[in-house]
């Protein structure tokens, strides 16, 4: 076959044969992906529930605006058998040492701290990274009524990662933050 | 040349990464781990081969002022539909290697094959030439992970065999060059030999 010339109505109908083609291409994978991806994203929010809480078998969920914050929190009540077990909180900071991360936070009892998971980070691998490690296990279970959210650098009670200290701060952020808020929001 | 030779050049004789050093951008950023390495490269595979597939069937029914564009729509599009579906199906693979997914669009070697075998050769050649270009990609994604994740993080496709820290410095962006650059100069050897 000879290659078409490139005249002017050539070029605009190929062009727009391709685009037409390609935009009706993606349209229908988009239509076919829209779901699993939807479940991909709530299991992995689910997992991370999972991990910071206690057996719970329903969720409640809510955003609030944090004073002063520059994206809300998502907040996610669970019951057990009608009985409240606890809230996990999905905040952030923004003291990263890359910028913003998220992380899942469980609160039980109003103050005390059931479990912390990492949701989203770019903190250096080895280093910053390691704090969805063992390392986070030293929340796990403080009342934050005597438990002061600060790394012992700066006169608080928590271990920072060694070489990562900013991390570890950002993280005392995060946690504080989702805390602050769940008071303000009543509690448990 | 014959399919044989035509299957095989991306594996040493035209290494996407390891001669022709294109698309090395992905090739640093996404090898911090074999596994990362592998997907990077499985991804670029299918993208290669399917607009290799596209381009060399309408090759003649595209004017050549107007080639450039469409091939890059058609790649923009495996590109997305690629994303889509880790996103849906992989989405643990699809966070670690984030932005570079989309990113595929640009990689050269891609649109390089496009204009310079795709739309110069049949179907069956161009395919052959895509699957050897795209599988040589992965083949040097992989071993640039592996050897990273080996020394960088001491485990091997994920297998933690050495407790504790390893050498951090590999799985940082430096090793990533100080890898690629050891890896070439192993592979030069090795073809002069």
């Amino acid at each position: 076959m000879a290659k078409k010339e490139s005249s002017f109505v050539n070029m605009v109908i190929t062009l727009f044969v391709v685009t037409g083609v390609a935009a009706l291409a993606l349209g229908g994978v988009y239509n076919l992906t829209k779901e699993p991806i939807a479940i991909a994203k709530r299991l992995k929010i689910e997992k991370a529930i999972g991990e910071v809480l206690p057996e719970f078998d329903s969720i409640t969920e809510f955003k609030s605006m944090p004073e002063g914050g520059k994206d809300s929190l998502t907040f996610y009540q669970a019951t057990k058998a009608g009985e409240p077990v606890g809230t996990a909180v999905r905040t952030y900071t923004d003291d990263g040492f890359s910028g913003r991360f998220w992380i899942m936070v469980g609160f039980v009892d109003g103050d005390v701290i059931s479990g912390t998971s990492v949701l989203e980070h770019k903190e250096t691998p080895g280093l910053g990274d390691k704090m969805s490690t063992a390392w986070a296990d030293q929340f796990k279970g403080k009342n934050l009524n005597d438990f002061n959210l600060k790394v012992k650098k700066d006169g608080g009670d928590v271990d920072a990662i060694t070489a990562a200290t900013i991390s570890s701060r950002a993280f005392c952020d995060a946690t504080e933050r989702a805390y602050d808020e769940l008071k303000k929001q009543g509690g448990n | 040349m014959n399919q044989v030779q035509n299957f095989t050049k991306g594996f040493i004789k035209d290494n996407p990464v390891f001669v022709l050093l294109l698309g090395l951008c992905p090739t640093l950023a996404v090898t911090s781990t074999a596994i990362n390495g592998l997907g990077m490269g499985l991804a670029t595979t299918f993208v290669l081969v399917m607009s290799n597939i596209v381009v060399s069937l309408i090759k003649s029914q595209i004017p050549d002022k107007v080639r450039i564009p469409s091939f890059i729509v058609i790649i923009a599009s495996f590109v997305t539909i690629v994303e889509l579906t880790m996103q849906a199906y992989v989405p643990d693979l699809f966070e670690s290697l984030g932005i570079f997914i989309p990113l595929i669009v640009v990689n050269c070697v891609v649109l390089g094959r496009a204009e310079a075998f795709a739309s110069k050769n049949n179907l069956g050649s161009s395919i052959i030439d895509g699957l050897g270009m795209g599988l040589g990609f992965s083949f040097a994604l992989t071993l640039l992970g592996a050897v990273r994740e080996l020394f960088g993080s001491g485990s091997f496709f994920g297998m933690k065999f050495i407790p504790g820290d390893a050498i951090l410095v590999f799985i940082l962006s430096p090793g990533a060059f100080i890898t690629l650059g050891y890896l070439i100069a192993l592979l030069n050897r090795m073809k002069k030999a």
